[in-house]
């Protein structure tokens, strides 16, 4: 853009906008870096681990669930997991209802519920979390088969 | 190219200009979005954990990846209008409007009924979902400002200011799912990094977009011609656009 020869009012009035987006810009960001804690759904394995979620509020939880963790009750619905951050933090799941479609080991979740002094998370929702990977389902056998084989 | 630029700034070049490209984008549209919609629909795999709920990918990706360039492209003609006063980029600002709107609402609906069967829920309140949500309302917004105010130039300045300003959204939008742990999943659709789909399911989806390009500037410049017509009604080259296209009915009905 010719900048040198832009008339003076119209230089002014561009960067009268460029303030005023960079103003709100600002704005926006000291915002939303003051409100980080709440716009984060759910805490992960490792902050319920730390202690740094509330004990008996109504929070959100979020992880993947743990290979082989997964106990279905044989008279009603209740079900026992555990989430993981697939690193070291673990944490023990009750849920009492029905699961998403999605919902299987070694996929992420995010529950809702309260998490009681023995840091047993009692879920009152449970939400699959998919993940930003789609695949064809022959791909998906042919990748199994070769694990296997490995 | 500045001359270019000042020539498309002007209504009645425009409405040339437009009148030449229209046809060209109508049927680019359609043709993008006919092969896309049938070849992502029936031909492309389906998600070996989702099945074929994958499939509602093709409206919603393209919907919600035009919801946000249409407000870049909205909000940029708002900065034009405000810094040179061009009366064709606040017509433009106007309406693209609409069409954002529609665009963004086609997205959070298409989104909550993939929701619903996949996550378990019709909507949460996380960071991408909500900053969506603010860019519908900031389309409608815009619309409610214009329609409010009986003078024109004020409004043209107002809408164009809340457009500006409402362009800290984009990023927001953008970069949400990065930032802040939310349930939407991070973006599956680049054209710049390795995709997170096989090829057969990414071809059609390009496709799509494009042709939700096309179909957005197609619409945007309808609504346009139509506006410069209606403000510039008393302007010569109306008028006489207008009776030729009289003499021309009229000479169809001769014969």
């Amino acid at each position: 853009m010719k900048f040198g020869k832009m008339k003076t009012h119209r230089r002014n009035r561009l960067m009268l906008v460029a303030f005023l987006l960079i103003g709100s810009g600002t704005a926006v960001s000291l915002t939303l870096t003051a409100l980080n804690e709440n716009i984060n759904l759910f805490y992960e394995p490792q902050q319920i681990v730390d202690g740094e979620a509330p004990i008996g509020d109504l929070i959100r939880a979020g992880g993947m669930v743990k290979a082989g963790s997964v106990m279905r009750s044989t008279t009603d619905l209740k079900v026992n997991f555990v989430i993981t951050d697939m690193k070291s933090a673990e944490v023990n799941m009750m849920y009492d209802g029905i699961l998403p479609d999605l919902f299987r080991e070694g996929q992420g979740v995010i529950a809702r519920g309260r998490l009681d002094p023995y840091g047993v998370f009692v879920a009152e929702e449970v939400l699959a979390k998919h993940d930003e990977n789609y695949m064809a389902p022959e791909l998906k056998k042919m990748i199994d088969a070769k694990k296997a084989e490995a | 190219m500045w001359n270019w630029l000042h020539k498309l700034g002007s209504p009645k070049s425009f409405f040339a200009i437009s009148e030449r490209l229209l046809p060209w984008f109508g049927t680019l549209a359609l043709l993008f979005l006919s092969v896309g919609i049938v070849w992502g629909l029936l031909f492309a795999p389906p998600d070996y954990q989702q099945g074929d709920t994958a499939r509602i990918m093709f409206v919603h990706v393209p919907a919600s990846i035009l919801a946000q360039s249409s407000y870049m492209m909205m909000a940029s003609a708002g900065v034009v209008f405000l810094v040179w006063r061009i009366k064709l980029a606040e017509i433009a600002l106007q309406c693209a409007a609409p069409i954002g709107a529609s665009l963004t609402f086609l997205a959070l609906v298409t989104g909550s009924i993939w929701g619903k069967p996949m996550w378990g829920t019709w909507w949460v309140w996380d960071a991408r979902l909500t900053s969506t949500l603010v860019l519908f309302f900031l389309f409608m917004g815009i619309i409610a400002l214009r329609s409010a105010m009986e003078n024109r130039a004020s409004a043209g300045r107002a809408t164009s200011l809340l457009a500006v300003v409402g362009l800290v959204n984009l990023p927001i939008i953008k970069f949400s799912v990065d930032w802040w742990n939310t349930l939407h999943q991070s973006s599956s659709f680049s054209l710049t990094q390795k995709p997170a789909m096989p090829i057969e399911m990414w071809f059609p989806l390009l496709l799509m977009v494009i042709g939700f390009y096309f179909f957005f500037f197609s619409v945007w410049m309808m609504r346009i011609r139509t506006e410069v017509l209606i403000r510039e009604r008393r302007a010569d080259w109306v008028k006489r656009l207008v009776l030729t296209m009289k003499n021309k009915r009229d000479m169809k009905h001769a014969v």
